[in-house]
C-alpha cells in the first residue's frame, strides 16, 4: 500500500511535468463546468474524475476484481447509469472533499498545481493519467507563450451548485460525501473480521432471551395453544384440568375455566379464532367460547361430547369445522355432530398425539406409544403409511411452509425431519438435547423450529441443520412439557412443570421494538459480517458459547463419551470382521427400524 | 255307459301309454256334445283303469292342464280352474322364445370357473393404503418446486400472500352511488354531460387526445431535423446536376470505376463488420450479374463485335479489343467467391462458351490473353491434341471421351470446374509447366498418374467442392445407365491417391519398425535390397512427372531410403558386434530421444533456483527512507548522495537461520504464522468447494466503507424479513399461484347425506342427554 498516493505525490516532489503514466497528475480535464446544469455537472464530474480511481485500480493489484459487487471502479458508472445521481453522491463533490486542493480546478491550490505543470494548461489541459500524447498535444498548442496564454485564458468563478449537496426532501438520505477508492480504505479484509468479531461479542453480550414469566397455574402446564387470529393472546392447560387464557401485552391472565377433571390433555382453537376445545382426562371434549361469559353467567362450555375412551390429544382443522381426537384410535369429528364422521385406527396402542397438516389440510399425522408415527389421509378416510422408530414419538409438527415435511420429537432425545413421501430415511436428525424430547414447534417461517425437553431446556434447530443453534433455560425451569412458536416468530413460549408459562425471544439478542433505519441496516450488516466469517475459529467459538447448567453439562459429556465408545465398538467391529459382513448403517437410517406399507 | 264307448276309452288309453300323449286328449265331438255326466262318468273309468297298474298311471292322473281342454271351437276353463282372461291368450306370443335365455345363462353359469376367495381383509387395507399413499404423495409434489424457489430465495418476506389494501376503487364506489341531495344531482348531471369517464382510464377525451400529441419540444426537434433533410437533398440534387451537366466520357468513366471501386471495398468492409447487410448487397451484385448474363452487351455479338471479328483473324488489336469486351463479361458475370459453385453456373459457363465465337477461341491459342477461361479451354485443347499424339493411348481415351462427351457433358463441365478453380489459384507459369509435363508423358500410367494428381491437387485447392462434386454424381447416376459406368470409372481414380499414399506410409512404417526391431534384423537383410531397388526404381518414374507437392510429399520416402541405404555400410563388419554396436546405438538413441522430449527442463537446477528465490524471499528487506531532494538542490536526474542513502537506510535484522539450510534437497516453507493461524480457518467450510471460492467471498467486502449505499444495501439482505406484529400464515395454494382442491377435506362417508340424516338424529338425542345430564 502506497502513501501518500502517487498522484499527490507528484506535484510536489518533481518540477517536471508529469512524462507518463506514473506521475499521474491530476489536472481537469475539463474546467469549464460551471456553467453546466446541475446533473450535467454530477455527470460529467463523474467522468472527469473516474480516472484517477482507475488509475489507483490499475496500479494496485487487484486479485478478484470480478466478484467485487461494487468495486469503486463500478461504483461511478452505477451513479451514472441509472436515476440514482440525485440519491448518491456525486463524485465531483466526493472528490473535491478528499483530494482536496490538487484537484479541483477552481480552488487557488487546484490554479497552482496547474499553474506548477503547464502554466497556462488552465483552459485545455488534459493530462488525466498521463498520456504522452496529450503531452505533446499541449506543447503544440503552443500555449507557453505568454501571449497564448493571455487568450486563452478563463478566469473561472467560485461556483457552489446546492443540488451537489443539499437534498431534496427529508426522506431523501443525506449526501455524505465518499470517495470509494479502494487505495484510501485498505486492509478491509481485517477490518471487517474485527467487525465481525465485535458484531458476534455483542450478540453474546445481548443475548437475553428471556422476557416474561406467566405464572398462575396450579399444577404443570400441560398444553399451550396460539390464538389464530390474534398475537398476544394464548391458550394454557393444565394437569389439574385448569384452562387459562392470557394476554401476552399485558402478562397477565385474562380468563380461567376449570375445563376437565384430571388433566387437560390437549387445547386447540377453533381456526377463526371465536372457539377453542379442550380434551381431557374425564373423557369428553369440550368447546370453549373465546369470550368470556357475560357478568354473573357460569363457565359453561358450548358443546360438550362424552367419549368411552379418553382423549389424549387434539387438534382442528386449519379450513373447516372439523377436529380430529386420538385416544384409542383417531377421530375425526364434525364440530355440530357428537359421533365422529370416521375413525381411523392402525394397531391398538394408545396414540398421543395428532396434528392436521396445515397446507394440504387433509393430511393427518399421529404418534403412538407403539414407536411408530401414522399419516392418515382424512378424504380417504385411511391410514397412509406407518414408520416405526426406536423409541416412541411424543409429537409430531408439520413444517408451516413445506407441505411435505414434519418433525417428530423422540424418546431418545432426538428430533426426526421426515418428507412424508420417504419415511425410511430421515431428512435430518436433530440431536442436541440429553433427555426425552417432549414437544416441538415449528418457527412460522418454516425455517426452523423449537423443542422442548425433560432435560429442562428448549432449544432452536435450524431445519437443515442436525444441532441446535440456541439453548434456553433458567434456573427454575423444569421439564418442559409445551412448547409454542408465535405466530409473528419473535417469541417462544414454553410450559413446563413447575407451573410458569415463560415468553423467550426467538432471537436471543434481537433488539424488541422499533428499529431506526440505521440501526436495522447496522443490524444487517452485523448479520451478514456474522454469516461471512462464521467459519472463523475466534468467531465460531464466541458465537457457539452457550453457559448450560451443571446437569445438562454433564450429561452431555457423559454422553458424547457413550456415543464415542459405541462408534469406536463399530469401527472396531468393523475392522475385524470379514469386510462386508458388518454393514455400515448411516446415522440417519440408524434410528428407522421399519416403514410400513 | 255304454261297452262301445268303455273298449274306445281303453283303446285310447292304451294309445296314451304308448304314445304318452297328454292325458286328457280330446274326444270326438257328438261325445263331448253328449252330455257331461257320461264325461264325468268316463274319467271316472280312465281313473279306476289307471289306478290297476302301478305308479306310472298315479303320475298320469295328477297331470293337469288346460291344454287338454282346449277345443277348436270352444274355450274352456276348467282345468285351471280359473276365469280366462283375454291378455292369457295373448301372451304365449311374447314368451315364446323365454327358455333359450335360460339356457344360456345356465351355460355361462356352467362355464364359469370357481370364484375367488375374497382378499382378507388386512390386505384389502392395505392395498388402499399404498394406492391412498401414492396419490397423496403426489398431490405433495407439486410443492416441490415452491419448496426449492423459497430455499433458493435471496430473500423471503413474510408473511407471504401480500395483504392488499382494502380499499375500493372509485368506480365500484361511484356505481353503488346514489345521487340523493339536490346537490349530488346537479353534481352527476354535470359529470355526465361532461362525460367524464366513471371506469378505469380516468381520462376524458380530450384528455387521451392531448396526451396523445406531441409535446412543443419532440414537435421542434421533428420540425428541426425535417428542415435539415429538405436542406440536404437540395444540396445534393444540386450536386446532382451540376455533374450530369459534365459532357467528358472521360469523366463519367473514371466517375463510374470510382464508384464501383469504391462499393468493392465497401463490399468487402461490410463483409468483415456486418455479414448479414453484406449477403444482402451480394444478392444485389448477383442480381447485376444475372442482369449482365441475360443481356448480350458483352458478348461479342453486337454489331460493333462482329465488325471486329472479321478483322480479328489478321488485326492483333481488334482481337485484343475482342478479347477485353469478353473479359469484361467474364469480368461481370464472375460469381463471387463467396457464393458456393452451383450447378447452374455451370450451365452458365457452358452456355458462355458456346457463346464465345468459335473463331476467336482458335486464334487465341497463342496470346496470353487476360481471359483465363479462353486460356483453359486452349490447354485443353493441347492436352486434347497430346493425346491424340498417343497411338497407343487413342482407343481408350477415345473410349473415355466419347463416354464423357457423348452421355453427358457433365464430367467435362466437372472439369472444367476443377481446372478453372485450378487455374484462379496458380500462376499461368505453372499451368504450361504443367502442361510441359503432360506431353512427355508415353505411357499411360503416367498419364493417369497426373491426371490423377492433377486431380488431387484439384482436390486438395476444393474440398468442399468434392461433395458436391460427388452429390452431383449421385445425380448422374439417377438419370442413366451410361453415365453410372462412366462414373465408375472416375470413382477409383479419386479414391486411388489417398489409398496411395497410405499404402506408401505403411511401407515406411514397417521400415522403421523393422529399423526398430532386432530380432529380425538379419532376416530383413534380404529383402531390402530389393524393396529399396523398387523404391528408387519408383522414385525416379515418379519425380519427373510429379508436380511440386507431389515431390515434397515423397521427400519423406527418399529419407527413408538414406536412412536405409546407411545401414548395410555397417553390415559389412561380423555380425554379432554390429547387433551390439546397433544395440547400443538404440539404447543411445532412446537417451537421444529422452534428452530431446525433456530437453530445456533441468529438474535439478530447477529446484535450485526455486530454492534460492524462497531463501531470498524469505529474507527481511531493508528499509530505504531516503528521499530524494530532501535538504539538496533539486532538478531532473539528481540522485540522493551515497551519505544520505546510507544514513537513511534501515538494515533489517537478520532472521533466524533456515530450517532447511542444511538441507539441499528441501525447501521448508516459513511462512506459516503461527499467530495467524489462530485466526486462520483451517478446514475447508462445507458449501464450498475450493479454497479460492472461500477466499473470494472473504475478500468481498460488504461494509458501506468499500460500497455504495446501494451495494451495501444489497449486500445486507437478511434471508427472511418478518413483520413484527404480523401473524405468519400457512402457505396456501393461492399464494403460489396454484388453484386450491374446490373439494372439502371431509371424508368421503361424510359428503354422502343420505346415510348421516339418520344418524344425525340420534347423535341429537344424544348430545341432548350428554348436555343435560351436565
Amino acid at each position: 500500500m502506497q502513501w501518500p498516493p502517487p498522484w499527490r505525490r507528484s506535484p510536489l516532489v518533481s518540477a517536471t511535468p508529469p512524462p507518463g503514466p506514473t506521475t499521474g497528475l491530476l489536472c481537469p480535464r475539463r474546467v469549464s463546468e460551471a456553467g453546466d446544469s446541475s446533473t450535467e455537472g454530477a455527470r460529467t464530474g463523474h467522468s472527469h474524475y473516474v480516472t484517477p480511481a482507475e488509475s489507483a485500480m490499475e496500479r494496485r493489484s487487484q486479485p478478484f476484481p470480478s466478484l467485487r459487487p461494487a468495486s469503486p471502479t463500478n461504483a461511478p458508472a452505477h451513479g451514472r447509469g441509472s436515476d440514482c445521481t440525485a440519491k448518491e453522491p456525486p463524485l465531483a463533490n466526493v472528490c473535491r472533499q478528499n483530494y482536496g486542493a490538487a484537484q479541483d480546478p477552481v480552488e487557488p491550490a487546484g490554479r497552482r498545481s496547474a499553474s506548477h505543470v503547464t502554466g497556462s494548461s488552465l483552459g485545455k489541459a488534459e493530462v488525466a493519467c498521463g498520456r504522452r500524447w496529450r503531452w505533446a498535444e499541449l506543447v503544440a498548442n503552443s500555449s507557453w507563450s505568454p501571449a497564448g496564454r493571455a487568450t486563452e485564458m478563463k478566469v473561472k468563478m467560485l461556483s457552489r451548485n446546492p443540488d451537489n449537496y443539499v437534498r431534496e426532501t427529508k426522506l431523501d438520505l443525506q449526501r455524505v460525501p465518499r470517495n470509494y477508492d479502494p487505495a484510501l480504505h485498505p486492509f478491509e479484509v481485517p477490518r471487517e473480521y474485527v467487525r465481525a468479531l465485535n458484531a458476534t461479542k455483542l450478540e453474546r453480550v445481548f443475548a437475553k432471551p428471556f422476557l416474561a414469566s406467566l405464572d398462575g397455574h396450579r399444577d404443570g402446564v400441560n398444553c399451550l395453544a396460539k390464538h389464530p387470529e390474534n398475537l398476544a393472546t394464548v391458550l394454557s392447560g393444565a394437569c389439574d384440568g385448569e384452562v387459562r387464557i392470557w394476554n401476552l401485552t399485558q402478562r397477565n391472565c385474562i380468563r380461567t375455566i376449570q375445563a376437565h377433571e384430571g388433566f387437560v390433555r390437549g387445547i386447540c382453537t377453533r381456526f377463526c379464532g371465536t372457539s377453542f376445545f379442550t380434551v381431557g382426562d374425564d373423557k369428553t371434549v369440550k368447546q370453549w367460547k373465546m369470550d368470556g361469559p357475560g357478568c354473573g353467567d357460569e363457565e359453561e362450555p358450548l358443546h360438550t361430547i362424552l367419549g368411552k375412551t379418553v382423549y389424549t390429544g387434539i387438534d382442528h382443522h386449519w379450513k373447516e369445522a372439523v377436529f380430529a381426537t386420538c385416544g384409542q384410535q383417531v377421530d375425526i369429528w364434525d364440530e355440530q355432530r357428537t359421533n365422529p364422521i370416521c375413525s381411523m385406527t392402525w394397531g391398538f396402542d394408545s396414540i398421543s398425539s395428532v396434528k392436521f397438516n396445515p397446507i394440504e389440510t387433509f393430511l393427518l399425522g399421529s404418534c403412538a406409544s407403539d414407536r411408530n408415527i401414522v399419516l392418515y389421509d382424512m378424504r380417504q378416510a385411511t391410514p397412509l403409511k406407518k414408520v416405526i422408530l426406536d423409541m416412541r414419538t411424543n409429537t409430531i409438527c408439520w413444517n408451516p411452509m413445506e407441505a411435505f415435511i414434519f418433525t417428530a420429537a423422540n424418546e431418545d432425545y432426538n428430533l426426526y425431519t421426515f418428507d412424508m413421501r420417504a419415511l425410511d430415511t430421515p431428512v435430518m436428525v436433530h440431536m442436541d438435547h440429553v433427555s426425552a424430547v417432549l414437544d416441538v414447534d415449528y418457527s412460522p417461517t418454516g425455517k426452523e423450529f423449537v423443542s422442548a425437553s425433560f432435560d429442562k431446556s428448549i432449544r432452536i434447530f435450524p431445519v437443515d441443520k442436525s444441532r441446535s443453534r440456541e439453548v434456553y433455560h433458567t434456573k427454575r425451569m423444569q421439564h418442559v412439557i409445551c412448547v409454542k412458536w408465535t405466530s409473528d416468530s419473535k417469541y417462544i413460549m414454553c410450559g413446563s412443570d413447575e407451573m410458569n408459562i415463560r415468553l423467550w425471544k426467538a432471537n436471543a439478542s434481537e433488539k424488541l421494538g422499533v428499529l431506526t433505519s440505521r440501526e436495522k441496516a447496522a443490524k444487517d450488516y452485523n448479520q451478514k459480517l456474522k454469516e461471512k466469517f462464521q467459519h472463523y475459529p475466534h468467531i465460531k467459538r464466541i458465537a457457539r458459547h452457550r453457559h448450560l447448567p451443571k446437569s445438562i453439562y454433564s450429561q452431555i459429556q457423559e454422553q458424547r463419551i457413550m456415543k464415542e465408545a459405541r462408534r469406536r465398538k463399530e469401527v472396531n467391529r468393523i475392522k475385524h470382521s470379514k469386510p462386508g459382513s458388518v454393514p455400515i448403517v448411516s446415522e440417519k437410517k440408524k434410528h428407522v427400524v421399519a416403514v410400513v406399507k | 255307459m255304454n261297452v262301445n264307448q268303455v273298449a274306445e276309452n281303453l283303446a285310447l288309453s292304451h294309445q296314451e301309454e304308448l304314445v304318452d300323449l297328454p292325458k286328457n286328449y280330446p274326444l270326438s265331438e257328438n261325445e263331448d256334445e253328449g252330455d257331461r255326466d257320461g264325461e264325468r262318468k268316463h274319467q271316472k273309468l280312465l281313473e279306476a283303469i289307471s289306478s290297476l297298474d302301478g305308479k306310472n298311471r298315479r303320475k298320469l292322473a295328477e297331470r293337469s292342464e288346460a291344454s287338454l281342454k282346449v277345443s277348436e271351437f270352444s274355450v274352456s276353463s276348467e282345468g285351471s280352474g280359473e276365469k280366462l282372461v283375454l291378455a292369457d291368450l295373448l301372451e304365449p306370443v311374447k314368451t315364446s322364445s323365454s327358455l333359450a335365455t335360460i339356457k344360456k345363462q345356465l351355460n355361462r353359469v356352467k362355464s364359469k370357473k370357481v370364484v375367488e376367495l375374497p382378499l382378507n381383509k388386512e390386505k384389502i387395507e392395505q392395498i388402499h393404503r399404498e394406492v391412498a399413499f401414492s396419490k397423496t404423495s403426489q398431490v405433495l409434489s407439486k410443492w416441490d418446486p415452491i419448496i426449492l424457489k423459497n430455499q433458493q430465495a435471496e430473500q423471503l418476506v413474510f408473511p407471504l400472500g401480500k395483504e392488499q389494501p382494502a380499499i375500493a376503487p372509485i368506480e365500484h364506489a361511484l356505481s353503488g352511488w346514489k345521487a340523493r341531495t339536490p346537490l349530488e344531482q346537479e353534481i352527476f348531471n354535470l359529470l355526465h354531460k361532461n362525460k367524464q369517464p366513471v371506469t378505469d382510464p380516468l381520462l376524458t377525451p380530450m384528455e387521451k387526445a392531448s396526451l396523445q400529441a406531441m409535446s412543443l419540444e419532440e414537435a421542434k426537434m421533428h420540425r428541426a431535423e425535417l428542415q435539415r433533410a429538405r436542406a440536404l437533398q437540395s444540396y445534393y440534387e444540386a450536386k446532382a446536376r451540376k455533374e450530369k451537366k459534365i459532357k467528358s466520357k472521360k469523366y463519367h468513366r473514371v466517375v463510374k470505376k470510382g464508384k464501383a471501386k469504391k462499393a468493392l471495398k465497401e463490399f468487402e468492409q461490410l463483409q468483415k463488420v456486418n455479414p448479414t447487410v453484406a449477403l444482402e448487397e451480394m444478392e444485389k451484385i448477383e442480381n447485376a450479374r444475372m442482369m449482365e448474363r441475360m443481356s448480350l452487351k458483352h458478348q461479342n455479338s453486337g454489331k460493333w463485335a462482329k465488325s471486329k471479328a472479321i478483322m480479328a483473324k489478321y488485326d492483333l488489336e481488334a482481337r485484343q479489343a475482342m478479347q477485353e469486351q469478353l473479359a469484361q463479361n467474364k469480368e461481370l458475370t464472375q460469381k463471387l467467391q463467396v457464393a458456393s459453385e452451383s450447378e447452374e453456373e455451370e450451365g452458365g459457363t457452358e452456355v458462355e462458351e458456346l457463346l464465345v465465337p468459335h473463331v476467336v477461341n482458335e486464334v487465341q491459342m497463342n496470346v496470353d490473353g487476360p481471359n483465363p477461361w479462353m486460356f483453359r479451354s486452349c490447354t485443353s485443347d493441347t492436352k486434347e491434341a497430346a493425346t491424340q499424339e498417343d497411338p497407343e493411348q487413342l482407343p481408350e481415351l477415345a473410349a473415355h471421351e466419347v463416354s464423357a462427351s457423348g452421355a453427358e457433358e457433365r464430367p467435362v463441365a466437372e472439369e472444367e470446374i476443377l481446372l478453372r478453380e485450378f487455374e484462379e489459384r496458380q500462376s499461368l507459369r505453372k499451368r504450361s509447366e504443367l502442361n510441359q509435363d503432360a506431353e512427355p508423358a508415353s505411357s499411360q500410367e503416367t498419364k493417369d498418374s497426373s491426371s490423377q494428381e492433377v486431380l488431387s491437387e484439384l482436390r486438395a485447392l476444393s474440398q468442399k467442392l468434392k461433395e458436391k462434386h460427388q452429390s452431383r454424381k449421385q445425380k448422374a447416376s439417377s438419370e442413366g445407365t451410361v453415365p453410372q459406368v462412366q462414373r465408375e470409372e472416375p470413382a477409383p481414380e479419386e479414391a486411388e491417391p489417398l489409398l496411395l499414399q497410405r499404402s506408401e506410409r505403411v511401407q515406411t512404417l514397417e521400415e522403421l519398425e523393422e529399423l526398430g526391431k532386432e530380432d529380425c534384423f538379419q532376416n530383413k537383410e534380404l529383402p531390402r535390397p530389393v524393396l529399396e531397388g523398387q523404391q528408387s526404381e519408383r522414385t525416379p518414374n515418379n519425380r519427373p512427372d510429379a508436380p511440386k507437392e507431389k515431390k515434397e510429399k515423397e521427400q519423406l520416402i527418399n529419407l527413408q531410403n538414406f536412412l536405409t541405404t546407411q545401414s548395410p555400410s555397417m553390415r559389412s563388419l561380423a555380425v554379432p558386434t554390429i547387433i551390439e554396436e546397433l544395440e547400443d546405438e538404440e539404447e543411445r538413441d532412446q537417451r537421444q530421444m529422452i534428452k530431446e522430449a525433456f530437453a530445456g527442463d533441468d529438474v535439478i537446477r530447477d529446484f535450485l533456483k526455486e530454492k534460492r528465490e524462497a531463501v531470498e524471499a524469505s529474507k527481511p528487506k531493508d528499509v530505504d527512507l531516503t528521499l530524494p531532494g530532501w535538504g539538496e538542490w533539486g532538478g531532473v536526474g539528481l540522485k540522493p548522495s551515497a551519505k544520505k542513502r546510507r544514513q537513511f537506510l534501515i538494515k533489517a535484522p537478520e532472521g533466524p537461520p533456515r530450517k532447511d539450510k542444511n538441507l539441499p534437497n528441501v525447501i521448508i516453507s516459513e511462512k506459516r504464522n503461527i499467530h495467524a493461524a489462530a485466526h486462520q480457518v483451517q478446514v475447508l467450510p462445507y458449501p464450498f468447494t475450493h479454497h479460492r471460492q472461500f477466499e473470494r467471498t472473504i475478500q468481498t467486502p460488504i461494509g458501506s466503507t468499500w460500497n455504495t449505499q446501494r451495494a451495501f444495501q444489497k449486500l445486507t439482505t437478511p434471508k427472511v424479513v418478518t413483520k413484527p406484529g404480523h401473524i405468519i400464515k400457512p402457505i396456501k395454494a393461492e399464494d403460489v399461484g396454484y388453484q386450491s382442491s374446490s373439494r372439502s377435506d371431509l371424508p368421503v362417508i361424510q359428503r354422502n347425506p343420505k346415510r348421516i340424516t339418520t344418524r344425525h338424529n340420534k347423535e341429537e338425542k344424544l348430545a341432548g342427554c350428554s348436555v343435560s345430564r351436565l
